[in-house]
């Protein structure tokens, strides 16, 4: 019975117990509904509420509000070992009194599998992790790279569960081996239809990993989407600048209308902002990616700061009206000194009114 | 190239620590070895007996042989009890200690506080509270009609010997198990969990093996201490009724300062301290060629 949705009715914990205040909650009450076979990644900050609603997720933690469900049934209060879950932990669980087969068998064993089918799963489990000549080995006397194949294979040997999750897995794991087990991982989870949700805080492991990213802060969800949805269209300025590597520009401004104004200077915009909301700060945002310098006289007038060349491209450090701004520099730039131009595209420049993106109206 | 600079002035540093050593270490134990190869027929006139003294006291024929053969069987057989009782039952205990909150803090002071008390108030305290008359848990035993006189008869004196020091030692191998149980990550309790696990099979798989190292040092611990037990016995029974709880130290004490017995005490006492060593090292170096057999193992 491979599970179907999962759906977080109201789900929210705090770890005071009832009766919280605001700033208690380690994770805000929130709706969301994990679908079959999608590949998640629970991207954000460390003390962001990722593990907890992992640890929700499978009953490690009982959520002090809301329903949780594994299609429709509500399992909020079910014991994790009744749960149709595996998850996979940061650091390197193995038991050490077995052999490697021997550890790769114990969740089927626990749940009475028979002897000649926990053979075959074993084997083919081992065979995808690269553990094959090493199944009769002992499990304590590996390296941690091994032991935590071990903790992976654990959490990839059953069939019949919901979800899978993993709790930023690859920490432990030597940066070459990384890659491989990534993608290893994508492999499984082509082949297998599972549902997995994939906990990190290194975005370049959840835009890769996952079909749809989820990025948390203080206990809130602030955006899914594909990767493409993050970079292109950040709803919230923390996504913007959290994503993307440097993230992007954030600019106090005063908008009307398909105008923004910085200081003197006025920056066209692709729509018309007409019904912003007043007495909260209004933010433009552009990646560095798509603000370009310029000579002097062109686009928007900046003070350059700095250079920094990262071998493939520059990136310029400038100021505008005494705020920060990160601009590429165009290859066949000669890099201007003091006074230059920054020109932005004016259809990737969102708008951000207290942090939440606006939606303009196109003409 | 060798940059080493050779500077024996270093040697200087440790010369306080070995001073220190020489006159609360080996100076005694040089008398004793003296003590041990001379006999004496007057004040100050010794003589050398050679090996004479360590055949008397391995001799069971003669009478110091006999007594000491005798006292060996009984402490080895009393620190096979000991093990056997006190390493389940710390075990047993510190599994069933709180391991987070506000309850831990009591806890441990409970269950530390017979540590804290005296040995020969340990005896006294079980002297008193185990006598048929007066004491609460001798009356109890009998009101019971249970025969119970810890001195007049021997399997009374070795029942209350024995509880008494599980009493008073237990605590030492639970709070080692207790700090052993609160070094395995939490991680590898929710991994069980998630596996599906058994209690008791996380019991053998996970808290056994992680709890193996100071289990060691438990049992070393607990074995010298019980094969060296002298003042608790001391003060209850004072080694009766007859000798059935008379342990080698005792015996000791009898034949150094009652007999003055001081060539054949000496030979004892390095016999002594000869078969604590040897038995903690075949103890240690087995339980590590066996660690490194399995870790070797293909």
């Amino acid at each position: 019975m491979p599970g179907g949705r999962i759906t977080l009715d109201g789900i929210g914990h705090s770890y005071a117990g009832p009766g919280a205040s605001e700033k208690d909650y380690a994770l805000h009450p929130m709706h969301h509904v994990w679908e079959q076979g999608v590949s998640y990644a629970l991207l954000g900050p460390s003390g962001c509420g990722k593990t907890t609603l992992l640890n929700i997720i499978s009953g490690l933690v009982t959520p002090s509000e809301g329903r949780l469900f594994f299609g429709d049934r509500d399992v909020t209060y079910l014991p994790t070992e009744k749960r149709n879950i595996a998850q996979v932990f940061q650091f390197p669980v193995i038991y050490d009194t077995m052999t490697v087969a021997q550890n790769l068998a114990f969740p089927l064993k626990n749940r009475g599998m028979p002897a000649d089918r926990i053979k075959i799963r074993v084997g083919e489990v081992a065979e995808l992790l690269g553990l094959t000549g090493d199944l009769a080995r002992r499990a304590r006397g590996l390296t941690a790279d091994a032991k935590q194949k071990i903790s992976l294979g654990r959490g990839l040997v059953r069939e019949d569960v919901s979800a899978v999750l993993f709790d930023e897995p690859l920490t432990v794991i030597d940066p070459g081996l990384k890659w491989e087990l990534r993608s290893k991982l994508r492999q499984v989870h082509r082949a297998l239809d599972l549902l997995m949700i994939y906990v990190t805080h290194d975005q370049v492991e959840a835009l890769t990993f996952a079909d749809r990213v989820v990025v948390m802060k203080d206990g809130r969800v602030l955006q899914i989407g594909t990767p493409v949805e993050l970079f292109e269209r950040p709803e919230h300025t923390f996504v913007g600048y959290f994503i993307g590597s440097p993230g992007m520009n954030l600019l106090a401004a005063e908008v009307k209308g398909d105008h923004a104004r910085i200081g003197g200077q006025e920056i066209k915009l692709a729509a018309d902002y007409a019904s912003l909301p007043s007495n909260v700060p209004i933010q433009i945002g552009i990646r560095p990616d798509h603000a370009m310098l310029a000579p002097d006289g062109k686009g928007v007038r900046v003070r350059v700061e700095r250079i920094d060349d990262l071998g493939r491209t520059r990136l310029a450090r400038v100021t505008v009206d005494g705020q920060n701004l990160i601009a590429t520099v165009p290859p066949d730039l000669a890099v201007p000194s003091g006074e230059a131009g920054v020109i932005l595209d004016p259809r990737r420049i969102h708008v951000y009114a207290n942090d939440r993106r606006v939606e303009g109206a196109v003409r | 190239m060798n940059n080493k600079v050779l500077n024996n002035r270093a040697w200087f540093f440790v010369l306080p620590v070995l001073l220190i050593v020489l006159f609360s270490a080996l100076l005694p134990l040089m008398t004793v070895i003296n003590y041990s190869v001379q006999d004496t027929i007057g004040p100050n006139a010794f003589f050398w007996n050679g090996a004479g003294w360590f055949r008397d006291v391995l001799d069971p024929t003669t009478p110091i042989g006999a007594n000491f053969a005798g006292a060996l069987k009984r402490n080895l057989v009393f620190s096979a009890i000991i093990l056997v009782i006190e390493v389940p039952l710390g075990i047993a205990i510190s599994l069933c200690m709180p391991r987070k909150g506000w309850k831990v803090g009591p806890t441990l002071v409970v269950v530390a506080l017979p540590l804290l008390i005296p040995y020969n108030v340990v005896g006294t305290i079980w002297q008193v509270f185990a006598r048929n008359d007066i004491g609460l848990f001798g009356y109890a035993i009998n009101a019971l009609g249970i025969d119970y006189n810890y001195s007049l008869g021997p399997t009374s004196a070795w029942i209350t010997v024995i509880i008494m020091d599980v009493w008073h030692w237990t605590s030492l191998v639970v709070l080692l198990c207790f700090a052993g149980l609160k070094a395995i990550p939490d991680a590898f309790y929710q991994a069980a969990r998630i596996d599906g696990a058994s209690r008791w099979s996380i019991f053998v798989n996970i808290e056994l093996p992680k709890l193996r190292r100071v289990l060691v040092i438990a049992i070393l611990l607990r074995f010298m201490a019980s094969f060296m037990i002298y003042t608790e016995p001391f003060v209850l029974t004072g080694g009766g009724p007859g000798n059935a709880t008379t342990f080698i130290s005792i015996d000791l004490v009898n034949m150094a300062l009652g007999q003055l017995l001081l060539g054949q005490s000496a030979a004892l006492s390095l016999i002594y301290e000869l078969i604590i060593l040897a038995i903690c090292w075949i103890f240690y170096t087995a339980v590590t060629h066996f660690e490194q057999r399995e870790w070797t193992r293909e």
